[in-house]
């Protein structure tokens, strides 16, 4: 049988696996709305609530799903719980519907839900599927708040709105623009890759060392 | 699409040699020929069961969305029209003023003029929206315009879609929106921010957003370039059957 427990699934996405800085996908919201940090909420929640209900109708489904429709099939179940997110997100929260604007009809063609769908939903039950679902989500809200807050306290000096700053503070504005988003995306990959390079090492050095222990014992 | 479910197999792969190492031979299903009947019938299905879902929430939320954006619309007219205890709604009908639509006409096809009336009645202003290109999307304005003196009595952008730190200053930056409602004459001349020779019709300019600036100063001029015609001709006193309530005694 499988080897993961559902606390792996869940835990997965959160980072070791995080869809946005480990697996590169769903870069567009990411680098699109993530110019302060109650976008970057906003859209987590939308994302997070398509990809949970996308996981666990198409896992409960799968048995009545074709091989060869998949792909169409999903893409039609997740595109209808975008428009579902769409309408719900202009009734109750009009504010941050207009601010998120086209991004929200463009959840439907996040490669991270479709991904989860036909990796995972596809061939698990439901409970598991739902975990996995959540901790995708999860860690792709922690990458989008993460950029987002970056952007927003450079760029307009506040965060969720509060400013940091004095009134002296010159916001950076290319950081709210979309250069912003890809030098934020840039620099957040590069400090991660800089700490797993480290990490690496260190522990090559510790396996050697080890080993030159046990040689001359 | 052909090419994206290319890139999705692609992912797909990677991401089970990571996550199935070894269930990846297990779970893969046998392939067995399905019909091409049954193929068409789940998409079907899926689709009527996705449109009904739709539909229903749709019918929820229409009316909420609907009363949300008639909110927006009334507060934006109040507030461009200072002064004003109500106002009437009028539909350009073969260039003229009409309260009524043609019968069997759908009222999304018609223009309109908010005409703003004080507490006796007489009309005080007019709110006109209008929409033009702005930097990257259409921004909607609605702007208030004083059909006596001829000036601009107030500016609020209804919708936009411009860069936030720079485009969004059209509604941001006070400085620039409490120009109109200072009443500057109409048409407006847009200027470099402190290079205008201090004529009344000057709008100062938003350094690093002329686009957007100009947007906003052209809907105005267009519209009213639309409206005055119309609006020259005279403006129909508030409709009969609310003069006699408010009028009566």
């Amino acid at each position: 049988m499988r080897t993961t427990t559902p606390t792996q699934d869940f835990v997965r996405g959160i980072w070791k696996e995080n869809p946005v800085l480990i697996q590169m996908l769903g870069l567009c919201p990411a680098l699109a709305v993530t110019n302060s940090v109650a976008n970057a909420l906003a859209m987590s929640a939308a994302t997070f609530f398509v990809m949970s209900c996308s996981s666990v109708l198409i896992s409960t489904c799968k048995r009545f799903i074709p091989h060869e429709v998949r792909i169409s099939s999903y893409i039609l179940v997740i595109a209808t719980f975008v428009t579902l997110a769409d309408m719900l997100l202009q009734a109750y929260a009009p504010v941050q519907h207009k601010e998120l604007g086209a991004f929200i009809a463009l959840i439907v063609v996040n490669c991270m839900i479709l991904g989860r769908q036909e990796s995972f939903s596809s061939k698990n039950n439901p409970f598991r599927s739902l975990l996995d679902a959540i901790g995708t989500g999860i860690g792709f809200t922690i990458a989008l708040v993460m950029m987002g807050g970056f952007r927003e306290i450079f760029g307009t000096g506040s965060f969720l709105g509060v400013p940091l700053f004095g009134p002296n503070f010159e916001p950076w504005v290319i950081m709210v623009l979309p250069a912003g988003g890809f030098l934020t995306l840039g620099f957040i990959l590069l400090a991660m890759g800089y700490f797993e390079q480290r990490k690496k090492t260190k522990a090559g050095k510790a396996g050697k060392a080890g080993k030159a222990v046990e040689a001359t014992s | 699409m052909s090419e994206e479910s290319k890139n999705q197999d692609q992912i797909d792969v990677d991401i089970n040699l990571e996550n199935t190492v070894d269930s990846a031979a297990k779970d893969e299903p046998v392939p067995e020929e399905v019909s091409t009947f049954r193929l068409v019938a789940t998409l079907a299905v899926a689709g009527a069961l996705a449109g009904l879902l739709i539909v229903l929430v749709n019918l929820h939320t229409k009316p909420i969305i609907d009363k949300w954006k008639a909110e927006q619309l009334q507060l934006a007219v109040y507030e461009v029209l200072p002064g004003v205890e109500r106002y009437d709604t009028f539909y350009l009908v073969n260039d003229e003023l009409s309260a009524e639509l043609p019968s069997g006409a759908k009222e999304s096809e018609f223009k309109r003029v908010y005409v703003g009336r004080d507490e006796k009645g007489e009309t005080t202003g007019v709110a006109i929206s209008r929409g033009e290109s702005g930097f990257q999307d259409v921004i909607m304005v609605i702007f208030g315009h004083d059909p006596v003196s001829g000036k601009v009595s107030g500016m609020k952008i209804l919708d936009s879609k411009e860069t936030p730190g720079l485009g969004d200053k059209i509604f941001k930056d006070m400085d620039f929106v409490d120009q109109f409602f200072a009443g500057p004459e109409t048409p407006l001349l847009g200027v470099k921010a402190g290079a205008g020779k201090g004529q009344p019709n000057e709008i100062d300019m938003i350094t690093g957003a002329t686009i957007s600036s100009k947007a906003v100063i052209q809907i105005i001029n267009n519209a009213m370039a639309e409206w005055k015609p119309v609006l020259d001709k005279g403006i129909p006193r508030a409709p009969v059957e609310t003069v006699s309530a408010e009028e009566a005694p």
